[in-house]
């Protein structure tokens, strides 16, 4: 198929980016969508232009380097999958696809479509986290967690922190990610000592980075890549709210 | 306004559900005297209503908890507003497609338009009240002040009507969002009564909704 891209171009952090269009042609539709924008950039190098720059990595659709913002979706139309596990079946030949980075104050433009989204990782360090020495691999159910904790904490920990939450929140809110690390830890033993003092700290520094409030649309939940729920958001809300009422007086 | 900003995103939002929840008490008290005047046409269950709202000390107190409830969902309402607008400087270019829970998209443009209507209304009624500018109107009861005729009055005048209407299916949308969010913002968020919490709200707001446009839309047309 022959489509036309319309790529978001900014050749630096400080550098004012804009909109250009490329055409590509002899699509396959078994393509990756990343594989497309691979022979778009080997076609640009062949003519001595500048490549596009785009985060990726594994390709597997485990690590959360890839983001791209296509046509109003981050990771894309499919659901569940990132944009590296999208295939270029998802369109039509002839189609104009509009390729933007993440838009959000925390995560600036590097370069092109690449975002720095190290504020997740400074949202980690203020609490994502266990201090204690939990040792090696413990023996089998040598500590008694339920199977639906152990099953919810599973699922929270699925999250890659590839920031799409972030991408396609009106709001520009962290709060799917950051629930999602806080309940990972919050549902098992190990986790719970520091539960009321790590969901304080990890939302002031999300706070603090100028992430935007949730509004509950749940777009988050929709666009997730690892369909992490919306409910971590509200087992946030509800252990912010503990800890704030059982801090003790300082 | 300052130190509001200063408060966790989190309590922002609790403190915007509290009031939520809160307000929406107000609006169930509210409708059921409101359609006094529907089925009384002498007025006199509406007037006789009116004037214990107005007279009742415990009604007087929780006037003012309402009024902070109001304010509170204002202020914090529109700080987190501004502050959701701030964490994207650079918009995108095209619009977003996501799926999400649509009437969350107009919460602060249904919640100023609900905002402009209160004031209004509170010119035409409450203030007028308060002044004693309306005329008084004698039953077997006793003589109340007759605000069931200023209703009447107003709506007979056909923008009046429009309006209100408008006003009023806007603030039905701010509910059917509002009300399930308020849930999820306090942290109640369970796979069994998300759903029932969802559809309660929906109805909560349906039903509200009709009430409130019935009343004018009968008074106008009879």
């Amino acid at each position: 198929m022959d489509l036309t891209l319309k790529i978001w171009r900014q050749a630096s952090a400080t550098a004012k980016g804009k909109f250009v269009n490329y055409k590509v042609q002899d699509i396959s539709a078994e393509a990756s969508f990343l594989e497309m924008l691979d022979l778009l950039n080997e076609s640009l190098v062949q003519k001595g232009e500048e490549p596009v720059a785009f985060d990726h990595d594994c390709r597997e659709g485990i690590c959360g380097a890839c983001s791209l913002y296509i046509n109003g979706r981050p990771h894309g139309p499919d659901r569940g999958i990132t944009t590296c596990q999208m295939h270029m079946r998802n369109f039509k030949h002839g189609e104009t696809i509009v390729i933007e980075p993440w838009r959000a104050k925390p995560f600036p433009v590097i370069k092109d479509l690449m975002v720095d989204r190290s504020a997740f990782d400074e949202i980690m360090q203020a609490g994502g986290y266990v201090s204690v020495r939990t040792g090696g691999v413990p023996d089998a159910n040598a500590i008694p967690i339920s199977k639906r904790n152990a099953d919810l904490a599973m699922d929270a920990a699925a999250c890659i922190g590839c920031g799409a939450c972030v991408a396609a929140c009106k709001n520009a809110s962290a709060m799917l990610f950051v629930s999602a690390k806080v309940s990972q830890f919050a549902l098992l033993p190990q986790g719970k000592l520091e539960a009321n003092e790590r969901v304080r700290k990890m939302v002031a520094r999300m706070d603090e980075l100028g992430f935007g409030n949730c509004t509950n649309t749940y777009a988050c939940e929709a666009e997730c890549p690892k369909e992490i729920s919306a409910a971590n958001i509200a087992r946030m809300n509800r252990e912010f709210l503990v800890a704030k009422i059982t801090a003790p007086k300082e | 306004m300052g130190k509001t900003i200063h408060y966790a995103s989190i309590t922002k939002k609790i403190v915007m559900s509290l009031a939520g929840l809160f307000l929406t008490s107000f609006l169930v008290v509210h409708l059921t005297i409101n359609l006094f005047v529907l089925f009384d046409p002498s007025r006199e269950m509406f007037n006789q209503a009116a004037h214990f709202m107005a007279t009742n000390p415990f009604i007087q107190t929780f006037q003012w908890v309402l009024f902070i409830g109001f304010i509170l969902h204002m202020i914090f309402g529109v700080v987190l507003q501004i502050q959701n607008w701030m964490a994207r400087p650079v918009r995108y270019e095209k619009k977003g497609s996501s799926e999400l829970s649509y009437f969350s998209k107009f919460m602060i443009h249904t919640g100023v338009v609900v905002f402009i209507f209160l004031i209004i209304h509170f010119a035409n009624f409450f203030v007028k009240a308060k002044l004693g500018e309306v005329e008084s109107i004698t039953y077997a009861s006793g003589t109340y002040e007759d605000l069931g005729n200023l209703i009447i009055l107003l709506f007979k005048d056909g923008a009046y009507v429009a309006f209100y209407v408008v006003a009023i299916l806007l603030l039905g949308f701010h509910l059917d969002h509002g009300f399930q969010s308020a849930f999820q913002s306090l942290g109640l968020n369970h796979s069994r009564y998300t759903p029932f919490i969802k559809l309660i709200g929906t109805l909560f707001s349906v039903l509200i909704t009709l009430g409130f446009v019935a009343i004018p839309l009968v008074i106008y047309f009879s």
